[in-house]
C-alpha cells in the first residue's frame, strides 16, 4: 500500500514508541487504581458492608480498565514483535504469576458477593488483595530489570536465548535495584487506589484510605528518589556505536551497542526530559498533600500526574532503547531496530486514530454516568445487581 | 530439537485454548439473546421481559467473566511460550489481535459494567443501547480473533523479508478479507448462537419440568428456538469447509478428515463411515455417498480432490524446493546488499517453500545437509494422524444436524402447538445442554490438530515456533494452569447451578404496577379485544 509512504518509517517508529507509553500509562492510570483498591481492601474495610462499598467503587469499571492491559499486550505484539517475543518468554514465570493474578481478579470481583458465607467472601477478599498487590510489584520489578539490561541473546535466525533456566531465571529478576523499583510501583498504585477511594467512598473507608495513602505516597516519593540516585551511580547505560540508521530493517543484530557509564547521560544530551521526573515528584507530593487535606478530585488528578511523570521518565531516560541485553549488548532492542514493518505500523496507526478517540469518548461517558459516591445504602439496597 | 518442550507447549496451548472456548460460545450467543429479550421489553414494556433480561444476564455475567479472564492467557501465551512464532509472524498476526482490543474488547468490557450497574442510572433506551453494544463488541471480538486464526490456516497478504528474518504484511486487506477467516467467523459465531440457544432451551425446559417460572421459561423457549433454528442452519450450511481448497495443507486436512488416501476423480464421494488405518494407508469398511464430498469441498462436480498420498509427494517436492530457498537465504544474509542477482532470483522462485525446508530442522540444523531419508521423513510429517480427525469431524457434523432437528421441533411446538411441550422433549432438552460445547471443541480440534505440523500453514513448523524454555518451566505452569482452571471451573459451575436453582428475581412491585396500568388501559378502551393480553398464559 502506497498510503503508508505518507509517514516515514522512523517517524512511525517514534509515534509507536509514544503510543506504547500511552498504553502503559493508560493502564497504570485506570487499572492502577483497581489494583490499588484491591490491595488496600483488607486494610481500609473491615466489615462486609465496608468491603462491598470498597469493591463497588471499582465494580462497574474494572473490566473496561483491564482492557488497557490486554490492549497493551496486543499493541506490543503488533508494533514491537521482538519485544513481545523476548520479554514475555524471558520473564516466563513472572509473567505466569501476573497472569494468575489477572485471571483471579475478575473472578474475585464478580463472584465474591454471589454467596453469603463469610469464608467464601473472605477468601475472595484475599484473592483481591493478592491480585492487586502482586502485579503492581512485578511490573515495577520488570522495569527495574529492563533498566539494568536483561540476559538474553539473539541468534542469527533472531531466535531469543535467555540465560539461566527455570527458578534461577526467576530468582535473577529479584535483585535489589529491581525490588526497589517494585516497591515504588506498588506504593504508587496503593496511593492511587487511596486517592480513588477518597473520591468514591464515604466515611470510615475514605478516611482509612487517606491515612494509608498519605504514608504510601511518602514511600513512593522516597523510593523514586532513591531509585534515581541508584540509577545515576549504580546502573550502567547503553548507547549505539557510531551512527544508527533510523529507518532500516528491524534487525537488532544490524546495529552495534556498547555500555555507557550511566543512563543519566541522556539528561545532559536532552535536558528537556527532566520535565518527566519533575512532574512525577510534583504529582506525588501534591497527592500526599491532598490526601492529608481531604481534597478529592484534585488529589486523584495529582496522583495521575505523578504516575504519568514517573512512567514517562523511565521511557525517556532509556530512549531509543526498549529492552537492552546485559549479556549481548548488540542484541538489545531499540526503537530503530525492533518494530513491525512500515506497512503494519501505518495500518495500526490508522486503526488507533479511528478507534482510540471513540474509546476515550465512551469511557468518559461511562464514568460520567457512574459519577458520585458509592454509599452503603446503595450497596445494600441493590444486592441483585451490584457486587 | 527438544521434542518434549514442543509437545508440552502444545499441550498447554491446547488446554488453555479449549478451556477458554468453554466460555466464549455462550458469551457470543447469550449476549445477543439477552439483547433480543431486552429489545422486546423496551418495545412492549412488559416486566416479564425485563425479568428475563436480568435473569439470563446474571448467568451471562457468571460465564462472561471467565471468558475474559481466560482470554488474558491467550493474549500473552504467544509471547511466553511461542516466542519464535511471535517474532516470525507478529508483524501480521499481532495486528488483528491489537485491533480486537481497540475496536471490540474495549467496547464490550466498558459497557458490560453498565449493563449490570446501569439499570437505575440509564433510561430504558439508554440501557438497551448498552446491552446491544456489549453484544456487538463480543461478536466483533470473535471476528478479529478469527481473522488472526484464519491467517494461520491460510497465510495471505504477507511475504518473507530476509533482512528481518520474518514474515511481513504486504496487504492488510488480504489479511482481513481472507476467505478462510470469513468462513470461520460465520461458522464460529453461529456455533456460539446455537450453544446459547441450547443452553437457554435446556434451562427453560428444566423450569417447565419443575413447574416453576413457566411464564419466563415459555417465552425463553420461543426466543431460543427461533434464534437457535436460524443459527443451527447457518452453522451447517455455512460450515467452514469452503476454505479447504485454499492451500496445500488445508487440502491435506480435508483428505485426512475424509480418510481419503488416493486422489478421487471428480465428483468425489463422501465417506460416511469407516476405520482409517494409517499404517496400511487405507480406510477399512468405508461406506461412501457419491458426489457429496466434491460438492462440499469444491462446490463443483468436475474438480478432482487430491488424496493424502499425492499430497505427501507434493510436500517432498516442496521441501526440496525449500532447501534451494534456504541456501539462497543464507547467501543473502551474508552478503546483504552485495548479493548476486542470480541468488535473489533463486530466492524469488523458491521463497514460497522456505517453510518446508524448516520442517527438516527437527532432524538437522542445516537443511542443506539433509539426507533423502530425512526429506522423506519430513514429508511424512505433513500427514496428520488421520483417525482423530476423521472421527472428530463426523461427531461434530452429526451434532450439527441434530441441533437443526431439536430447534426445528421446539420452534414448531412453540409456534403452532401453543407452546406446549411433551415431557420427553423437555427431558431431552435438559440432557442436550452439554452437547454444543462438545461440538465446538471438536470443531477446534479438527481445525488446529489438522493444521499440524504447522503453526502457520506452509510457513512455520510448530517445532520451530516455541520459546527457549526448560521442560521444568512448562511442567510448573502446566500444573499451575490445571489446578487453577479446575478450581475456577468448579466454582463457576457451582454458581451457575446456584443461580439457575434460585431462578429469576421476582420484581413484584414492577409486575403489579404494569398489570394495573395495563388493565386500566384495556378498560379505558373496551374495543381493544385483540390486545397482547391474550398472549399471556394465565398463571
Amino acid at each position: 500500500m502506497i498510503l503508508s509512504e505518507f509517514i516515514s518509517y522512523d517517524v512511525l517508529r517514534v509515534i509507536w514508541w509514544g503510543l506504547l507509553g500511552v498504553l502503559l500509562i493508560g493502564f497504570a492510570l485506570t487499572d492502577g487504581f483497581d489494583m490499588g483498591v484491591g490491595a488496600l481492601l483488607p486494610f481500609v474495610a473491615h466489615t462486609d458492608v465496608e468491603r462491598r462499598v470498597t469493591i463497588n467503587t471499582v465494580g462497574p469499571v474494572w473490566e473496561g480498565n483491564q482492557v488497557w492491559f490486554i490492549l497493551g499486550g496486543g499493541a506490543i505484539f503488533a508494533a514491537w514483535p521482538p519485544l513481545y517475543a523476548v520479554s514475555f518468554s524471558g520473564f516466563y514465570l513472572a509473567m505466569f504469576a501476573v497472569l494468575a493474578a489477572l485471571i483471579l481478579r475478575p473472578v474475585a470481583f464478580k463472584y465474591r458477593s454471589k454467596r453469603d458465607r463469610a469464608g467464601w467472601r473472605s477468601s475472595w477478599d484475599w484473592a483481591l488483595f493478592v491480585s492487586g498487590a502482586v502485579p503492581a510489584l512485578i511490573f515495577g520489578v520488570a522495569v527495574g530489570n529492563v533498566l539494568q539490561g536483561v540476559p538474553f541473546e539473539l541468534t542469527p535466525d533472531l531466535f531469543s536465548l535467555y540465560e539461566g533456566s527455570f527458578i534461577s531465571k526467576f530468582i535473577g529478576l529479584l535483585n535489589p535495584f529491581a525490588l526497589l523499583c517494585g516497591v515504588v510501583s506498588l506504593a504508587m498504585l496503593l496511593t492511587h487506589g487511596a486517592a480513588w477511594l477518597s473520591l468514591k467512598a464515604e466515611g470510615t473507608v475514605a478516611q482509612r484510605a487517606r491515612r494509608i495513602g498519605a504514608v504510601t505516597g511518602l514511600v513512593t516519593i522516597v523510593g523514586y528518589a532513591l531509585a534515581g540516585v541508584w540509577l545515576a551511580f549504580g546502573v550502567k547505560g547503553y548507547a549505539f556505536v557510531g551512527d544508527v540508521v533510523t529507518d532500516g530493517p528491524s534487525n537488532p543484530l544490524y546495529t552495534e551497542v556498547e555500555r555507557t557509564s550511566s543512563w543519566l547521560v541522556a539528561y545532559a544530551e536532552r535536558p528537556w526530559i527532566a520535565i518527566a521526573p519533575i512532574l512525577g515528584f510534583l504529582g506525588m507530593v501534591m497527592a500526599v498533600k491532598g490526601l492529608r487535606a481531604g481534597r478529592e478530585v484534585s488529589t486523584l488528578l495529582w496522583s495521575k500526574l505523578g504516575i504519568f511523570g514517573a512512567i514517562s521518565s523511565v521511557g525517556l531516560t532509556m530512549f531509543p532503547f526498549i529492552l537492552p541485553s546485559s549479556i549481548s549488548p548488540r542484541s538489545s532492542l531499540s526503537v530503530w531496530d525492533s518494530s513491525s514493518s512500515h506497512q503494519t505500523l501505518f495500518v495500526m496507526l490508522v486503526a488507533t486514530v479511528i478507534f482510540m478517540p471513540l474509546v476515550l469518548a465512551y469511557t468518559a461517558w461511562v464514568y460520567r454516568v457512574l459519577w458520585g459516591k458509592v454509599t452503603e445504602a446503595e450497596v445494600t439496597g441493590n444486592s441483585e445487581t451490584v457486587y | 530439537m527438544e521434542l518434549d518442550l514442543v509437545e508440552l507447549s502444545r499441550l498447554q496451548f491446547a488446554m488453555t485454548a479449549m478451556y477458554h472456548f468453554l466460555f466464549v460460545p455462550l458469551t457470543l450467543g447469550l449476549s445477543v439473546i439477552v439483547a433480543i429479550m431486552e429489545t422486546v421489553y423496551v418495545m412492549t414494556g412488559r416486566p416479564v421481559w425485563r425479568q428475563m433480561t436480568k435473569f439470563w444476564g446474571t448467568l451471562f455475567g457468571i460465564n462472561f467473566v471467565l471468558g475474559v479472564a481466560t482470554g488474558i492467557t491467550m493474549e500473552f501465551q504467544f509471547g511466553m511460550n511461542w516466542s519464535y512464532y511471535s517474532h516470525y509472524v507478529g508483524d501480521i498476526f499481532g495486528a488483528p489481535l491489537a485491533i480486537e482490543g481497540l475496536m471490540a474488547f474495549f467496547l464490550e468490557a466498558t459497557f458490560v459494567g453498565l449493563f449490570f450497574f446501569g439499570w437505575d442510572r440509564l433510561s430504558k433506551r439508554g440501557h438497551l443501547t448498552v446491552t446491544w453494544l456489549v453484544a456487538i463488541g463480543s461478536n466483533l471480538s470473535a471476528l478479529w480473533i478469527l481473522i488472526a486464526n484464519g491467517w494461520m490456516q491460510n497465510p495471505v497478504g504477507a511475504a518473507f523479508n530476509p533482512d528481518t528474518m520474518r514474515m511481513e504484511m504486504t496487504s492488510f486487506f488480504e489479511v482481513m478479507f481472507n476467505e478462510v477467516a470469513q468462513a470461520k467467523f460465520v461458522h464460529t459465531v453461529s456455533a456460539g448462537y446455537v450453544t446459547a440457544s441450547v443452553f437457554v432451551l435446556g434451562v427453560s425446559a428444566l423450569y417447565l419440568l419443575q413447574k416453576r417460572h413457566s411464564e419466563l421459561a415459555r417465552r425463553s423457549i420461543t426466543v431460543a428456538a427461533s434464534f437457535g433454528l436460524a443459527s443451527a442452519l447457518s452453522v451447517v450450511v455455512l460450515g467452514d469447509e469452503s476454505g479447504y481448497e485454499a492451500t496445500h495443507n488445508q487440502r491435506m486436512k480435508l483428505a485426512a478428515i475424509e480418510g481419503m488416501w488416493e486422489t478421487e476423480p471428480a465428483p468425489a464421494s463422501f465417506t460416511l463411515f469407516g476405520f482409517p488405518d494409517t499404517k496400511a494407508r487405507e480406510t477399512h469398511y468405508a461406506i461412501h455417498i457419491p458426489y457429496v464430498m466434491g460438492l462440499i469441498a469444491t462446490r463443483s462436480l468436475t474438480q478432482d480432490i487430491p488424496g493424502i498420498n499425492e499430497l505427501e509427494a507434493e510436500s517432498e517436492r516442496r521441501i526440496r524446493s525449500g532447501i534451494l530457498a534456504y541456501d539462497a537465504l543464507m547467501t543473502i544474509r551474508q552478503e546483504r546488499d552485495a548479493t548476486p542477482q542470480a541468488v535473489r532470483d533463486t530466492f524469488e522462485a523458491h521463497g514460497g517453500d522456505l517453510g518446508y525446508a524448516f520442517l527438516l530442522r527437527r532432524y538437522i540444523d542445516d537443511p542443506r545437509q539433509a539426507t533423502d531419508a530425512m526429506i522423506a521423513q519430513a514429508a511424512n510429517d505433513t500427514v496428520p494422524t488421520v483417525w482423530p480427525l476423521f472421527w472428530a469431524f463426523r461427531v461434530m457434523v452429526a451434532l450439527g444436524f441434530a441441533f437443526i432437528g431439536v430447534m426445528a421441533y421446539f420452534f414448531w411446538r412453540s409456534s403452532f402447538r401453543g407452546g406446549t411441550y411433551p415431557r420427553w422433549a423437555l427431558v431431552a432438552a435438559v440432557a442436550a445442554i452439554p452437547t454444543p460445547w462438545l461440538a465446538a471443541e471438536l470443531g477446534w480440534f479438527v481445525a488446529e490438530f489438522g493444521r499440524q505440523p504447522w503453526t502457520v500453514d506452509g510457513v512455520l513448523p510448530t517445532a520451530l515456533s516455541v520459546s527457549h524454555l526448560s521442560v521444568e518451566d512448562l511442567f510448573l505452569t502446566l500444573a499451575g494452569f490445571v489446578t487453577f482452571y479446575t478450581v475456577l471451573f468448579v466454582v463457576e459451575m457451582g454458581l451457575m447451578v446456584k443461580f439457575i436453582r434460585k431462578g429469576p428475581y421476582q420484581d413484584v412491585d414492577a409486575v403489579d404496577a404494569w398489570n394495573a396500568s395495563h388493565t386500566a388501559r384495556l378498560t379505558a378502551k373496551p374495543g381493544a379485544t385483540d390486545g397482547p393480553v391474550g398472549l399471556m398464559p394465565a398463571e
